[in-house]
C-alpha cells in the first residue's frame, strides 16, 4: 500500500505527459470531451501521487481510498492518471472508446473494474460517494472518499438533494472536488446557468469549503490532504481550473468541450506540450 | 377487495407492504449487511419497522428518491445490500435515471421496492398511484421485476430478493391482500405459481389480480369453463415456460394488472405467446388513462379490474379461438 509520492518538479512532468495523452488518444479515437480532461489534470495528478491511499497493484484492497469521476465525459484524463500510476498499461489508452477496449467512452466498471462507478449521467457522482462514504462510516473504516463534479453539472437538482445529506449528516469521510472550469457544452457558465456563489451554496449546506487554483500542485494537494484529514463535515474543493489548460487554442474556448482535435491540431498540442518536457 | 362470489370466498390477510416490512427485519436479523433507504415513506412503506430495530442501519433520507438511489448505488458497491423503498410511482419515477446509471447498468446488487402500487390505493389519487412502474422496472436491463399477490409470497420473495446477485425491483400493495397460500408454500424467482390445470383459458395474473382471477375462475366454472390460473409474481425474467405450456394446452389466454396496457404484465406475456405457441390473448388492466380518488373497490370496479371484468375479457377471448 502507498501513496505514490513524488517531488512537485516530478509531478509536474507527470501532469504533461497526461496532458500528451489525453490529446494523443482523443485524437486517435476521433471522439471525446479534450476541454474537461485538461482542466483536470492537476487535481489528479495530486489524487494519485500524493493523496489517496491506494495500491496499483491491488485495485479491489477494501482499505483505498474511492475516487468517483461524476463528470465522466471528463475520463481521458482519469485512464491517462491511471495509466501513470500504475493500473493501466498504457498502450491500452489508443484504444480510447474503440470496440471492446476497457477505456470506454464514459467510465464503465464493468469493463475495467478500477473504476469505482460507472457514471455519464450527470449529477449522480456524489450521492454514490455518500453511500460508499456510509458504508465506511458503519464499518467504522478510515478510508476516504473522493468525487469530482464539474461546474455545469452542479446545475442538476440531485447535486443539492446529495449536498443537503452530506452536509446534514456531517459526512467527514467526503470530499467533493469542483473543476470550475467555467464552461460547459453549449458555452460559458455566466450565459447559460450560473452556480455562483459556488464557495458559499456549499458553506450553506454546512461544508467545509477550500477554494484554490487547480493548476497548482501544491494547492491541490494541500487542499486535498486537508481534506482527507477533515473530521467533522464534508469537504468542498472548489478548484479554479481553465477548460482545456495546455493547449493555447482550446484554453477558455467552449468549441473544446467534446470535439476531438484533427490531426494537424494533435501535431500543434503536441508540439507545445513537448516543449514543457524536460 | 370484495371476497365472495358464487362457490368462493376469500379471506383477507395483510397488505404486501406490510409483509415486506416483516421480512425485512427477518433479513436484517439474518445478516448485518443488508440496510435499508426510505424518502420519508417509511411508515407507509413499512420499512420504519427495520429502522426501529436497526437505527444504525437505516437510513431516512428525506423527499429525495433521486439521492436515495443513487445512495443506494453506492452501499451496493461498498459492499452492502441496501433495500430501498419509498412509494413506487415516485422510486421509479423520480429515481428512473439513477437506476439506469447508477444501478443497472452496472449491475450492482441493490433492492428497490415501491409500495402503493396501483390504483388500490383509493382516496390519494392518480399522483400517488404507481400505474407505470412495472414497464419501467422491465425496461432497466439485467434488473428482476417482482409482484407479489399475497402477504405469504411477499415475505418470501423478499427472501429470494436478498438471495439474487443483482438488482430488483418489488411492487407491493396499500390495501390488504386475500389470503391465497401459506407460510409452506415455496416461491422461486421466475416461476409462475399454477391454480388449477384448466385447459379452456388460462388467466395469467400478478398482484391483486391473482385474486380476482381465482373469483373468476369459480365463475367460470358454473358456466362450465374450465380455466387455469397462474400467479406471475415474477414479470420479468418470465416464467415462459409455464406461459408456453398454458398457451398450447388451453389455446387462448386473458392477462390481468393492476397497471397501465402499455408495457406491463400483458406486454411481457404477449411477447413470450408470440415466440412459443400464438393463441389469442386478452387483457385486462388500466385502459390508457388516469384514474380517480375513491374507494378502492369503486375504483378496480370503474376501471375494469374486477372479477366480472375477466370473465368478460375470457368470453371474447373463447370467441376467438
Amino acid at each position: 500500500m502507498s501513496t505514490l509520492v513524488e517531488p512537485i518538479t516530478d509531478l509536474k512532468q507527470i501532469a504533461n505527459r497526461i496532458r500528451i495523452a489525453i490529446v494523443k488518444m482523443i485524437g486517435a479515437a476521433g471522439s471525446g470531451h479534450p476541454g474537461g480532461s485538461l482542466s483536470a489534470v492537476e487535481l489528479l495528478v495530486a489524487l494519485y501521487f500524493r493523496v489517496l491511499r491506494h495500491d496499483p497493484k491491488r485495485a479491489d484492497w477494501s482499505e483505498r481510498d474511492r475516487f468517483v469521476l461524476s463528470k465522466g465525459h471528463g475520463v481521458p484524463v482519469l485512464y491517462a492518471t491511471l495509466a501513470e500510476a500504475g493500473y493501466l498499461d498504457p498502450a491500452l489508452l489508443s484504444t480510447l472508446r474503440k470496440l471492446g477496449s476497457p477505456l470506454q467512452g464514459h467510465p464503465d466498471k464493468r469493463m475495467l473494474p478500477a473504476l469505482e462507478a460507472s457514471t455519464g449521467s450527470l449529477g449522480q457522482g456524489i450521492s454514490i460517494g455518500i453511500g460508499m462514504a456510509l458504508a465506511a462510516r458503519m464499518d467504522q473504516r478510515d478510508w476516504h472518499t473522493f468525487v469530482m463534479v464539474g461546474d455545469g453539472e452542479i446545475q442538476e437538482g440531485q447535486i443539492w438533494e446529495a449536498a443537503m445529506y452530506a452536509g446534514f449528516h456531517r459526512l467527514s469521510n467526503l470530499t467533493v472536488i469542483v473543476d470550475y472550469n467555467k464552461q460547459q457544452l453549449d458555452g460559458f457558465l455566466v450565459d447559460i446557468l450560473d452556480p455562483a456563489p459556488v464557495a458559499e451554496k456549499f458553506r450553506s449546506f454546512n461544508w467545509n469549503v477550500i477554494e484554490i487554483d487547480g493548476h497548482d500542485l501544491e494547492q491541490c494537494i494541500n487542499a486535498l490532504q486537508q481534506a482527507r484529514a477533515g473530521t467533522s463535515r464534508p469537504t468542498a474543493v472548489i478548484a479554479n481550473t481553465i477548460k482545456g489548460k495546455g493547449v493555447s487554442f482550446m484554453e477558455n474556448n467552449p468549441e473544446w468541450h467534446g470535439v476531438a482535435p484533427k490531426k494537424e491540431q494533435v501535431e500543434a498540442a503536441l508540439k507545445e506540450l513537448e516543449a514543457n518536457a524536460r | 377487495m370484495k371476497t365472495t362470489s358464487s362457490k368462493f370466498e376469500l379471506k383477507m390477510g395483510a397488505a404486501t407492504r406490510e409483509a415486506y416490512g416483516q421480512a425485512l427485519v427477518e433479513l436484517g436479523r439474518a445478516n448485518p449487511n443488508v440496510v435499508a433507504l426510505d424518502a420519508d415513506l417509511a411508515k407507509s412503506t413499512y420499512s420504519a419497522k427495520f429502522g426501529k430495530e436497526f437505527p444504525d442501519r437505516f437510513f431516512t433520507i428525506g423527499i429525495a428518491e433521486a439521492n436515495m438511489v443513487g445512495m443506494a448505488g453506492g452501499l451496493a458497491l461498498s459492499g452492502k445490500i441496501p433495500f430501498a423503498s419509498s412509494f413506487a410511482v415516485f422510486l421509479m419515477d423520480k429515481g428512473y435515471d439513477q437506476l439506469r446509471m447508477s444501478v443497472a447498468y452496472p449491475h450492482v446488487n441493490a433492492k428497490f421496492v415501491g409500495s402503493h402500487g396501483g390504483i388500490s390505493i383509493g382516496e390519494d389519487g392518480p399522483s400517488q398511484m404507481a400505474v407505470e412502474d412495472i414497464a419501467l422496472a422491465c425496461g432497466l436491463a439485467g434488473f428482476v421485476v417482482l409482484i407479489p399477490s399475497d402477504e405469504f409470497c411477499a415475505r418470501a420473495l423478499v427472501h429470494r430478493m436478498a438471495e439474487w446477485s443483482g438488482p430488483c425491483y418489488m411492487r407491493t400493495g396499500r390495501p390488504k391482500a386475500p389470503i391465497l397460500y401459506t407460510a409452506e408454500d415455496k416461491f422461486e424467482i421466475g416461476k409462475a405459481k399454477q391454480h388449477g390445470d384448466g385447459r379452456d383459458v388460462a388467466l395469467i395474473a400478478c398482484g391483486l389480480e391473482v385474486g380476482y382471477a381465482l373469483q373468476a375462475q369459480a365463475q367460470l366454472e358454473d358456466a362450465g369453463i374450465s380455466a387455469r390460473v397462474l400467479d406471475m409474481h415474477t414479470v420479468k425474467p418470465l416464467d415462459d415456460e409455464a406461459v408456453a405450456r398454458a398457451a398450447r394446452e388451453c389455446g387462448a389466454i386473458v392477462t390481468a394488472e393492476e397497471h397501465l396496457l402499455d408495457g406491463g404484465l400483458g406486454s411481457q406475456v404477449a411477447k413470450s405467446v408470440a415466440a412459443s405457441h400464438p393463441a389469442p390473448m386478452e387483457f385486462v388492466g388500466i385502459q390508457n388513462t388516469y384514474a380517480e380518488s375513491g374507494t378502492p373497490d369503486q375504483l378496480m370496479e370503474k376501471y375494469g379490474l374486477t372479477a366480472p371484468h375477466i370473465v368478460s375479457a375470457v368470453k371474447r377471448v373463447l370467441k376467438r379461438k
